[in-house]
């Protein structure tokens, strides 16, 4: 991208040079010394390890300026427009990091005494309440490292619920819409179901008749996101609820796209029993280039008992940690959540309150539907799905025409957005439609900047029809060109370490 | 219920840009918006949630509930089990505040990503340096869900539905294994110990292992702090019947302790958290997965993982995701996980420790935490009530404390202990009822003489009140 340096910075393995150090281990006192003897010899001679790990050998200012220079070959939120599609990019204040960064809570330990610890349960329990009242839920849980790992949990509570009543054998199926994320169908093999997919209707939501017919008897539950994949609010998300729960089946609600509604309208109120919030998208905290990130689950009262232990519980003086809840599901992963980023949503949300809530969800709506009238009549591009109906807080194009009329397809356009210091939209996704581009705008960016990403989206359209292959061979501008990902994936060459890569090597010029 | 509200994280949220926005857009006012969701949705009233604040009222309330918090930096406390305390170099802050790593999402686009996708690849190949593994990936949410994506992996490779773990195994770890596992209809089998040594019985394995069984996975350090000698044998064991060899791992032993690779291990899972990542009260924490260079495996492989690869022009390397097609957003319910978002910046925070710390910080590291664990075994065996370490066995890091002969609970040693501004160990008196009233302590490179010292008087104190 512009701005970013083209050189290419050496892999870290091919730098510094053998003795150097960049970093003085603490030292082990004269007197733990000579009691102990020779370190070597408190482990058994045949668990030693024999050579040294071949790590790379580097003095401090080389370790800092190496990461330096690969953090200025990455595009980030802090560096501009970032409208990828469901992934809600959105401003990450630097409050909430550094507030993170307190050792009053990095330093503190899973397994301290209560006592020890009664201001990161506090926030852990307020932060709960809040989220509870956010989705309309009865109880949330703060254990899932993740959306997806959110839906793990969500099919393990509709398991837990259904073996209670005896019914498990019976309710095998998951259903899914078309529309769903990959996550949804994956979590619901991961819990043990069969998915069962339903189609989308011509205004892209739920298909009611279609749904009808894929619940039964043996329908464990349904997984649903709303506002949905298009950026369309489901209409019959009452019929939808009303066909799942007298089926027998659980509601289950993907928050990905909560920001939408957030003060607006509940999942809980909506008939939701379970329901995820990506904290990493909602709520500020950062996306880490893929982590960490947290995943919330809130139920409905009747479900609460299923829920992780433990649970942080408020006596009106302290707060405990509950392990004695037999129906729990148990541990989805070890210790209570990630904390370091539940602390920054928290924050996140202190500081933005019920208003500024509402007002995330206004603006972000408000910037989608602004940028999808500027760009739905740009030549080339279509709004499939409910046109004239209000998108939420995102909106899909398709690049379908463009690619029929100009051999341009939606990889091309993105690519060609990452030339204009811009990061792509999500591509292909949803399934549903052709040639799709995802745009998510978020309410952290200025009206300028999304008239400049017309502008620039305006201008690969007339590159597609005037000279292609300005598109077709995009980028140009990044630090490396299209990549050859068939390459990288071929079991000849796939090299996924450097110790893989020089064998590969190795072997090639053999 | 009007609200007037200009937010510093809200650019657009000035009455003048909403109006050309609401003009532009043909509505007249962003209330149109929400015109599609149904009345009966429509929350009435609003969240009863704070006001909104100031960065400065922010700041004061969390600082002052956070005071309430009482650390490592406040007491002497020797609780591992997991999560350990370890000095994190300040370059290791400093690089993963870079906001241009720390605000990208996933790198879906690797042209614009490169950075991350480098430090991402260049942590795999370092995980795979001290694990002498060929594969990695570039993480999972902790050691716990790392055992159950593995031990899963392991049952679609052989089509068998059992697998057989340590009885000594973190509580925690042993039930988000059986969370993973059991919607899949498999079944988990215990594998004793020898109580004098904590040892794993290689004869109860050997009754136990069968055509049957999916995989046998031990660690190493045990749970328990000992190290497990037996490891080859298990291998050989776990391979002739057509098992995989799991091994679980504390990377900070590696600098030190024969990496898996040597001795048979198929797949390596752990916890990377020591490596640069504070202790954060358990989380986030980062999910160690390494296997052997076999595409076999590779493509069960669960997660994201970053490969190299040259520009479609041939002109230069540059790195991407691999395999994409093994995961939820392409394969859907045929994916081999669910994951999406992992710990990627975690895994950053170890790439840059390691660099840091280099091949002979790693053995240095590895072998100031033995001295430090044998010099605290060494002073509380000397103290009368105690057993330490409870096992005949070498240790590394942690080791369990039998308090039997003192005839006190875990728990009131503890209590006492707090009054010293000591914190003892894990009780795992209830974990292992076959322990006695037993406690697993944790010595690191950060205890220095003084806090072991320290700890030794406080548990001869505290036991002597008594009698």
């Amino acid at each position: 991208m512009p701005g970013h340096t083209r050189c290419n910075e050496r892999i870290i393995f091919e730098l510094g040079c053998s003795g150097r150090r960049g970093c003085i281990v603490p030292k082990v006192e004269k007197e733990i010394q000579r009691a102990v003897g020779d370190a070597k010899t408190l482990l058994p001679e045949k668990l030693r390890r024999k050579g040294l790990p071949r790590l790379p050998e580097l003095s401090e200012v080389e370790v800092v300026r190496h990461y330096v220079r690969l953090s200025k070959m990455n595009y980030g939120v802090d560096s501009g427009f970032y409208p990828l599609g469901s992934c809600t990019m959105k401003y990450n204040p630097k409050i909430d990091e550094a507030l993170a960064r307190l050792p009053s809570v990095t330093w503190t330990h899973p397994y301290q005494d209560e006592g020890m610890v009664q201001g990161i349960l506090e926030v852990m329990h307020r932060l709960s309440k809040w989220l509870a009242e956010i989705t309309g839920t009865y109880e949330v849980s703060l254990q899932p490292a993740a959306g997806a790992h959110g839906e793990f949990l969500g099919t393990l509570i509709m398991q837990a619920c259904h073996r209670l009543n005896d019914e498990l054998e019976k309710r095998t199926e998951l259903v899914v819409p078309d529309s769903a994320h990959g996550t949804n169908p994956a979590s619901g093999t991961m819990g043990g179901f069969n998915v069962v997919v339903v189609p989308s209707d011509e205004d892209g939501c739920v298909d009611l008749d279609a749904l009808e017919a894929a619940v039964s008897e043996r329908t464990a539950g349904l997984m649903l996101t709303n506002p949905n994949t298009l950026g369309i609010f489901e209409k019959n998300v009452e019929g939808i609820a009303e066909i799942i729960h007298s089926a027998g089946g659980l509601l289950y609600y993907d928050g990905a796209n909560l920001n939408a509604i957030l003060g607006k309208s509940r999942p809980g109120d909506m008939g939701f029993d379970i329901v995820h919030m990506n904290l990493h998208k909602t709520f500020g905290t950062p996306h880490g280039g893929g982590g960490p990130g947290a995943g919330p689950i809130g139920v409905s009262e009747e479900l609460e008992k299923f829920l992780p232990v433990p649970r942080v519980t408020f006596d009106g003086e302290r707060y405990h940690l509950d392990y004695d809840r037999p129906h729990s599901i148990r541990k989805i992963r070890a210790f209570y959540g990630n904390v370091g980023v539940l602390l920054k949503a928290f924050a996140y949300i202190l500081s933005l309150g019920a208003e500024g809530l509402e007002e995330v969800a206004e603006v972000s709506v408000l910037n989608a539907n602004y940028l999808m009238k500027k760009l739905e009549n740009i030549r080339g591009f279509e709004l499939p799905f409910a046109r004239g109906r209000p998108r939420k807080h995102e909106f899909v194009i398709s690049a379908k025409k463009l690619y029929k009329e100009t051999g341009v397809r939606a990889l091309d356009v993105s690519k060609r957005i990452l030339d204009y210091g811009i990061h792509a939209p999500t591509t292909y996704f949803p399934l549903i439609i052709d040639e799709a581009l995802m745009i998510e705008p978020t309410e952290s960016f200025e009206k300028e900047e999304l008239d400049r990403f017309a502008k620039v989206l305006e201008r690969i359209s007339n590159e597609a029809y005037s000279t292609p292959n300005v598109v077709l061979q995009a980028p140009k501008n990044t630090m490396v060109t299209r990549l050859d990902e068939v390459k990288a994936s071929h079991p000849k060459t796939i090299a996924l370490s450097w110790k893989m890569y020089l064998e590969k090597s190795e072997q090639q010029r053999d | 219920m009007t609200r007037l509200i200009v937010h510093p994280y809200i650019p657009n949220s000035i009455p003048k840009t909403k109006e050309e926005m609401t003009n532009e857009i043909g509505i007249q006012s962003t209330k149109e918006l929400y015109a599609d969701v149904p009345q009966k949705f429509r929350l009435r009233r609003r969240l009863d949630l704070p006001k909104p604040a100031s960065e400065h009222e922010v700041k004061r309330h969390v600082e002052a509930i956070l005071s309430k918090n009482k650390t490592f930096k406040d007491a002497s406390i020797f609780l591992g089990a997991g999560c350990w305390p370890h000095y994190v170099p300040a370059v290791v802050g400093t690089i993963i505040q870079r906001t241009e790593l720390s605000t990208s999402y996933t790198p879906y686009q690797p042209e614009a990503s490169q950075g991350m996708l480098q430090a991402l690849f260049e942590y795999q190949s370092m995980i795979c340096e001290i694990t002498a593994m060929e594969v990695s990936n570039c993480s999972m949410y902790d050691w716990a869900s790392s055992l159950g994506e593995a031990v899963r992996m392991t049952t679609r490779l052989t089509h068998r539905t059992k697998a057989l773990v340590p009885r000594i195994l973190h509580p925690e770890r042993r039930a988000t294994l059986q969370t993973y596992t059991r919607p899949i209809g498999m079944r988990i089998e215990p594998v004793k110990y020898d109580l004098e040594t904590g040892q794993l019985d290689v004869e109860d394995l050997k009754t136990k292992i069968s055509r049957k069984i999916a995989a046998v996975y031990i660690e190493n350090p045990a749970y328990l702090g000992f190290i497990e000698t037996q490891v080859e044998d298990v291998a050989e064991i776990a391979h002739d019947h057509g098992a995989l060899f799991i091994v679980g791992v504390d990377p900070l032993s590696l600098g030190v302790l024969k990496p898996p690779g040597e001795y048979g291990a198929d797949i390596v899972v752990g916890e990377g958290q020591p490596l640069g990542n504070p202790m954060n009260y358990g989380g986030p924490l980062l999910g160690i997965f390494a296997c052997r260079d076999d595409m076999r495996l590779i493509r069960q492989l669960p997660g994201r993982t970053v490969g190299v690869t040259d520009t479609l022009d041939g002109k230069k390397k540059g790195f991407c995701m691999v395999l994409q097609t093994r995961e939820q957003h392409i394969r859907r319910e045929k994916a081999t996980s669910n994951i999406c978002s992992n710990e990627s910046l975690c895994a950053v925070a170890a790439a840059v420790y390691l660099a840091l710390l280099g091949p002979k910080g790693m053995r240095e590291l590895g072998e100031a935490i033995l001295s430090k664990t044998h010099y605290a075994m060494q002073l509380l065996a000397k103290t009368a009530g105690i057993r330490a370490p409870m096992f005949k066995s070498a240790h590394f890091k942690e080791f369990v404390v039998n308090f039997d002969q003192a005839r006190e609970t875990v728990n009131n040693i503890h209590e006492k202990l707090l009054r010293h501004r000591v914190h003892g160990g894990k009780d795992v008196s209830e974990e292992f009822p076959e322990l006695g009233e037993a406690a697993l302590y944790c010595v690191t490179e950060m205890h220095s003489k003084e806090d072991i010292q320290r700890l030794a008087w406080a548990l001869k104190t505290v036991l002597g009140e008594k009698s």
